[in-house]
This record gives C-alpha cells, sequence and structure tokens, in this order.
C-alpha cells in the first residue's frame, strides 16, 4: 500500500495534536482548560462544534473529573482522549492510578508544567513524574511532529489486545505547544487504517454483564498489581511492532529513543523532551571539532526501555543524565537515579553525573548545551566527574 | 403536563428478576441493600450501575464474587457523577456513529459520595445535562469507614467524629438539603422516597427513567450499626421517618413541589429517635436545646415543602 504524500504545514504542538485526534477516529474527548494544554482542547471543541468530528466534547467541571468521564467513556467501548498539564494532572493523580489498574485504554497529552509552589506556568517534567509509577505508558517528545506521531502511535498501543493501557504523550510546555514547526501530516484515509474504529475487548453491556473496579482483598490484590507490570512491560514490547506500521503509513520511524552518534560516543548525555534538538546541534558543532560525544532522548520513558538502552550506552566512558525535575531530598532527578540503578544492575560501572535544569522553564541555551558535552568529556577523560548533581545555572 | 407516575400498582407488578443478588456482604438489615434490591427491580430495559466507594460497594464487589446481575462501574468515592457522564455520552454517541444498543445508567451512590466528596462531581453533571439517574441512598453518615459525620448527618445525631460529648453532644450542624440543590441545576426531576414505601420507591425510580436528562433520587436507607438498631427494625424505622415529617417524601417536577406521602398527623418525633441509639443523647435534660433544634429543623422544613406545593410556584 503506497502512502498519499502530504504537505508540509507549519502548526503549534497544542495544534499538531489535535489535528492527529481529530484524524484518530476518537469518539469522546474529556478535558479542563489549563495553560499550555488549553489550544488543544479548544482546537477540538472546535472540530466538534462545526461537524468536522464526530465525537463528543465534554468539558468537565474539573480534571479529577475529566479523567473520570474518560474511564466510564473508555468502558463503555469509546476510543478517549484527554489532556492536561501540571495542577490539572495533579488533581488527577488518584484516578490516573485507577485508570491504568483497571486497564482503561486512553490517550493522554500532557503540556509538561511546573507544579506549584511557587505558581510557574512554563516547562517542567515535575508534573509527570509523580504518575511514573501508575502503570501508563510514557512517551515523550522532541518536536512537534514528533508529539503528532506519537499521538497515532499511543492510541494503537493502548489499545493493543496485550496492552490495555493508558498511554501519555509527554510535550513540553511552551516550547512544543506554542511553537510552530514544520509538520508533514498523514492523511485521513491512512490515519483511519492504522486507526480504523475502535473494537474495545471489554465494554458494559447488559448482554454479557460484567463489574468493573471490583474490590480485591489481600488474596488477590497481588495478582492484580502482576498483571499490570505484566501489561507495562509487553507495552514495551509491542512498541516496535505498532511503530514499525505507523512507519510503514508515514515513512517516519520511531524508536525507544532518538540518538544522535551515540554509538561510539566516548561521552553520552541523556534527556527527555525537546531538550534533545538543542544537544543534537551542540554535539554537532563539537563532533566537527572532532570531540566524541553523543546524545540520547528519550522517547519511551515507561516502560523503561532497559536493554536497548544499556545496549546503546555499552561502551560509552560517561554519562549525564539531564532531568528536567527533581526528587526532593532523594538521591538526584527521576531519570538519573532511574539510569543509576540500570547502570549498576547490568554491570557497567561508568561515571554518571546528574544535571538538573531548566526548572519553571528556565531557558537551556545552545551555548549551555555545548557546555554540558563538554563537562561530560571531562569525565569521560578523567574516569570520574567531581560531583553527583549540579542543579544548572541556579544561584545558590 | 406530568408524565406517567404509576408503573407498578401493587408489589405484585414488580418484576420478578433480581438484579441485584442476594449474597453480598450488607449487614442484615441493612437498608441500603433493601434500596437496591428494589430498585433495580424497576428497570426498564439495558441499563448499567455506577456506584462510589462506600458500604454497597465493598459489600457486593468484593473479587472475584459480584451481587450484580447488570454491568456494575466502580472507580473511586468522589466520582460516581463524572464516570457516568462518561459512559452516558460514550453509548450516546456510540450508538449514533455505529448503533451500540442505548443503556439507561443509574449512579448509585451513599450520602457521602453525594452530598460532601462527590457534590462537584454531581453539580457538574446536572449541570451539563447528561441524561442520567442519580440516586442517593443515604444512611446519614460515612458508613463504609467506621460512622463518621456527613453533611447529610442531622443535627444532634452522635458520629464516631461528631460524639455525643459533654461539651458537644452530637453533631451541630443542620443536614445539607440535597434535593433543593439539585433543583437549583433546573434539573427536569428531583424527588425523595423511603425504603418504607417501596411502591413510591419503584415508581419513582421508573418514572425518571422515562424523563429525559438529569434526574435526582433521594432515598432514606436506614444502617443498623450506624443508627443503632436491631435489624429487624430497618423497615420500621423508615417509616417513623416519614410518619413524622423527620423525611418528607415528595417530588420537584420541572420545579415544581408535590408531597407524595401528605402526613397529616405526624407521630411525635421521639418516637423515631428513641428507636435508635445514635440519638438518646438529646434526652437528657442539659440536651434539650439540641432536641429542639432538631424538631425545629423538622417543623420548618415540612412548613417549607407544604408552603411551594400550594404556591405551585416553579423552583
Ligand atoms: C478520596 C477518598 N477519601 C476517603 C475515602 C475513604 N472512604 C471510603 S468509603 C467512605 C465513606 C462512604 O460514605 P457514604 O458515601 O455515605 O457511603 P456509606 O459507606 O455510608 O454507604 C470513605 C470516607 C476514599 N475511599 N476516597
Ligand atoms: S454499616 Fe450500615 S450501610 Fe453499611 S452495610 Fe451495615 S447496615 Fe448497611
Ligand atoms: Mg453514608
Amino acid at each position: 500500500m503506497a502512502r498519499q504524500a502530504q504537505e508540509r504545514i507549519a502548526i503549534m504542538g497544542d495544534e499538531a495534536i489535535a489535528l492527529a485526534v481529530k484524524q484518530s477516529n476518537v469518539d469522546v474527548i474529556a478535558a479542563y482548560p489549563i495553560t499550555p494544554q488549553t489550544i488543544i482542547v479548544e482546537r477540538l471543541s472546535e472540530y466538534v462544534a462545526n461537524g468536522e468530528l464526530d465525537a463528543a466534547f465534554i468539558q468537565a467541571e474539573s480534571e479529577h473529573s475529566a479523567l473520570s468521564i474518560c474511564v466510564g467513556a473508555s468502558l463503555a467501548g469509546a476510543r478517549v482522549f484527554t489532556s492536561t498539564a501540571s495542577q490539572g494532572l495533579a488533581l488527577m493523580h488518584e484516578i490516573v492510578y485507577a485508570t491504568s489498574s483497571m486497564r482503561v485504554p486512553m490517550v493522554m497529552a500532557i503540556a509538561n508544567r511546573s507544579l506549584n509552589a511557587p505558581l510557574n506556568i512554563h516547562c517542567e517534567h515535575g508534573d509527570v513524574m509523580p504518575e511514573r509509577d501508575s502503570g501508563w505508558v510514557h512517551l515523550f517528545a522532541t518536536n512537534v511532529q514528533e508529539a503528532y506521531d506519537l499521538t497515532f502511535i499511543a492510541f494503537k498501543l493502548s489499545e493493543h489486545p496485550d496492552v490495555q493501557l493508558p498511554v501519555s504523550v509527554n510535550l513540553d510546555a511552551f516550547i512544543l505547544t506554542h511553537s510552530v514547526e514544520p509538520l508533514t501530516p498523514i492523511s485521513d484515509e491512512d490515519a483511519s487504517k492504522f486507526l480504523p474504529p475502535r473494537q474495545p475487548l471489554y465494554s458494559i453491556d447488559f448482554d454479557s454483564p460484567a463489574t468493573f473496579g471490583t474490590m480485591a482483598l489481600p488474596d488477590t490484590y497481588m495478582e492484580f498489581k502482576y498483571q499490570l507490570k505484566e501489561a507495562a512491560e509487553k507495552a514495551g514490547q509491542v512498541y516496535p511492532e505498532v511503530a514499525g506500521e505507523y512507519a510503514r503509513i508515514s515513512g517516519r520511524r520511531y524508536w525507544y529513543f532518538n540518538s544522535y552518534m551515540a554509538d561510539d560516543a566516548d561521552a553520552v548525555v541523556l534527556v527527555l523532551g525537546s531538550t534533545y534538538g538543542t544537544l543534537k546541534v551542540a554535539a554537532r558543532r563539537l563532533r566537527e571539532g572532532g570531540l566524541k560525544v553523543g546524545v540520547v532522548g528519550l522517547t519511551m520513558f515507561r516502560p523503561f526501555p532497559e536493554k536497548q538502552l544499556v545496549e546503546l550506552l555499552k561502551n560509552a566512558k560517561s554519562l549525564i543524565v539531564m532531568d528536567r525535575a527533581y526528587s526532593y531530598g532523594g538521591l538526584g532527578g527521576p531519570l538519573y537515579m532511574e539510569v543509576l540503578a540500570m547502570l549498576y544492575r547490568n554491570g557497567l560501572r561508568i561515571p554518571v553525573m546528574n544535571v538538573v535544569y531548566g526548572l519553571g522553564g528556565r531557558d537551556f541555551r545552545l551555548d549551555e548545551a555545548e557546555a554540558v558535552l563538554k563537562i561530560a568529556l571531562d569525565g569521560a577523560r578523567r574516569g570520574r566527574f567531581d560531583e553527583h548533581v549540579r542543579w544548572w545555572g541556579v544561584r545558590a | 403536563m406530568s408524565s406517567q407516575t404509576i408503573f407498578y400498582k401493587t408489589p405484585k407488578d414488580l418484576p420478578r428478576e433480581e438484579w441485584f443478588a442476594s449474597g453480598h456482604r450488607l449487614c442484615a438489615g441493612c437498608g441500603a441493600g433493601i434500596a437496591a434490591r428494589l430498585i433495580f427491580k424497576a428497570i426498564r430495559g439495558p441499563t448499567v450501575v455506577v456506584n462510589p466507594t462506600g458500604c454497597v460497594e465493598v459489600s457486593t464487589s468484593c473479587y472475584p464474587y459480584t451481587a450484580w446481575k447488570i454491568p456494575y462501574v466502580h472507580v473511586a468515592f468522589e466520582n460516581a457523577a463524572a464516570v457516568a457522564s462518561g459512559v452516558v455520552e460514550a453509548i450516546k454517541i456510540l450508538n449514533k456513529k455505529r448503533g451500540r444498543k442505548l443503556h439507561d445508567v443509574i449512579v448509585f451512590a451513599g450520602d457521602g459520595g453525594t452530598f460532601d466528596i462527590g457534590l462537584q462531581a454531581l453539580s457538574g453533571a446536572l449541570e451539563r445535562g447528561h441524561n442520567l439517574l442519580y440516586i442517593c441512598y443515604d444512611n446519614e453518615a460515612y458508613m463504609n469507614t467506621g460512622i463518621q459525620r456527613s453533611g447529610a448527618t442531622p443535627i444532634g445525631a452522635a458520629t464516631t467524629t461528631s460524639p455525643a460529648g459533654k461539651v458537644i453532644p452530637g453533631k451541630q450542624e443542620r443536614k445539607k438539603d440535597l434535593i433543593a440543590i439539585a433543583v437549583a441545576h433546573k434539573i427536569p426531576y428531583a424527588a425523595t422516597a423511603s425504603i418504607s414505601h417501596p411502591l413510591d420507591l419503584v415508581n419513582k425510580v421508573r418514572k425518571a427513567l422515562e424523563i429525559e436528562g438529569p434526574k435526582v433520587l433521594h432515598v432514606l436507607a436506614p444502617c443498623v450499626p450506624g443508627w443503632r438498631y436491631p435489624p429487624s427494625e430497618t423497615v420500621r424505622i423508615a417509616r417513623l421517618a416519614v410518619e413524622t415529617r423527620y423525611f418528607p417524601v415528595y417530588e420537584v417536577e420541572y420545579g415544581r413541589v408535590k408531597i407524595n406521602i401528605r402526613v397529616k398527623e405526624p407521630k411525635p418525633l421521639e418516637e423515631f429517635l428513641k428507636a435508635q441509639g445514635r440519638f438518646s443523647h438529646l434526652f437528657r435534660p442539659e440536651n434539650a436545646h439540641v432536641l429542639e433544634a432538631l424538631k425545629k429543623a423538622v417543623e420548618e422544613n415540612w412548613e417549607r415543602l407544604v408552603k411551594l406545593e400550594e404556591s405551585g410556584i416553579a423552583l
């Protein structure tokens, strides 16, 4: 099947997500406004109001209810989308866990923004990290095209019979949500082939009644949770197949991570989200000067692609993990702690440092990216770093 | 125009099907269990129940068993109205797009999950106008967690967080008016009912299901350990609540109040109160003022309803 050639358009991240949702045969959208996610739901409500999208659009009276509406709608068999950020996600927290544990497929876009206090509406990953252990699949976009593409992949992965889990698509507040970038959409026809109307495995049906959301006592609870663990890991296993199918219609192939010259690099920097792009440009410059640096941007944060990352990093001599979030009172940022554990249990004893940066949307510029790469290189040469965690650019 | 009201003339007209099966783990004599059994007899076709966390939920859905022969959904404590909104809208759009079978959606929620923590979700659902029937089984406290006060606990009642202390003799605040809150959303139908008057209850359920839009039914459902009386007394106590005017049975259709059970000569409130342990401290001389306050609240409420009915004003 030949894919249809599509024109490139200019579009901001929020609108790209809305466009993908519109093309995904979605049935129910429930959400609540919060900056910088609001444009997603504004566009979707326009699509519905103008008859371009045959779906129910429900503006709930809170994010807690928005997600609860989505759970009810998905259990009734609908393909469901919601989107939030920051305070909204924190308000959803209770139901985030219910959604995955009840194995309710849906997709949520998260416009990653800091959590109060102090009030701040700018980019940070501190909003999604409290949902890290929920059993949701968490995907991170590094640019607008990825945010668009990952939305389709997220629906397919979520509804995969072996997965049946909710999936989040994370995009950096403002840096991606409000930046206009070039986008090559897929055709409506290809989208519909990739995502035909949802056929739920189980749904509310009077003719074959089921009890959803049971209570489970200590004699059965652990088995429910074990199944959740298995499903989350399964999501990692079927992801290449889903991404491969998407590559066939889009020509764009997704993997557990993006990487730039990481295979043969002495020093590698690992990051989530849009900062990958900045680091990549900086790494290209340093490579031109003969410096062996590489960059990895994780696309799939949950389930954590341990095997593939270990394979990628096995020849690195040093690693800097960049976190746009922090575990206060802990050893460092959440990505750093995970990577430390991964390296240790796979016998990779390379020096590792954590750079905590960009909290509350603080800029991280190209020259700073170069500086981080050079610190990584220095660690590779010396076989050690002088500190575990550095709060980048902070006035202490 | 008033909708049809009588679907079941005698108890014999009720369907034999038990959609709420026996063998659940509710206490013997649980008023909520009696309510559930009756209410789900009055369904008119494919139906799904949404039930928030509480006594009924933990006692009827313990894996691998279920007491529900109709589809049942529990997600959390405060969000039943929101979950139900999603079920309603999903079924509606899927029916339109792909011919999915329509279902009635009934929420069956405790007073805590309705008057307090679930009030925002309920308000949102009523305002958005989803076609659902929200039924609150009111046992006047958080029973599942061990009888704590709720916004539905009446003035004077002792609970584990409003104990009958020497200084503070039971709950000091009045019960919220759920029907007034519901009616303020301009919904087509809101009503109260008591398990002691089963035909009134089932006819209201059925009548509500026939009406398009959001409907609220507030059902008094006594609780054996919470109200402190012997299990055999549940129905008698529920009846006393009606006969003393403690719990007026009325409906509000498109804003117009109609008292369904006219209590011309009410029994003394003491008859209802003395049958339960939770009010026993009210009969100590030093607490006479609390008893008076409760009596006053009951009287005022009845008089207000009578006036509203007589006036014919649409709320
Ligand atoms: C967010 C949240 N807070 C508290 C609880 C604990 N909790 C479970 S059931 C319940 C009380 C339920 O009261 P009600 O709705 O009146 O139902 P009942 O048990 O009386 O039937 C409480 C407080 C909870 N499950 N979730
Ligand atoms: S505690 Fe009360 S409401 Fe709960 S099961 Fe027992 S009688 Fe019913
Ligand atoms: Mg209660």
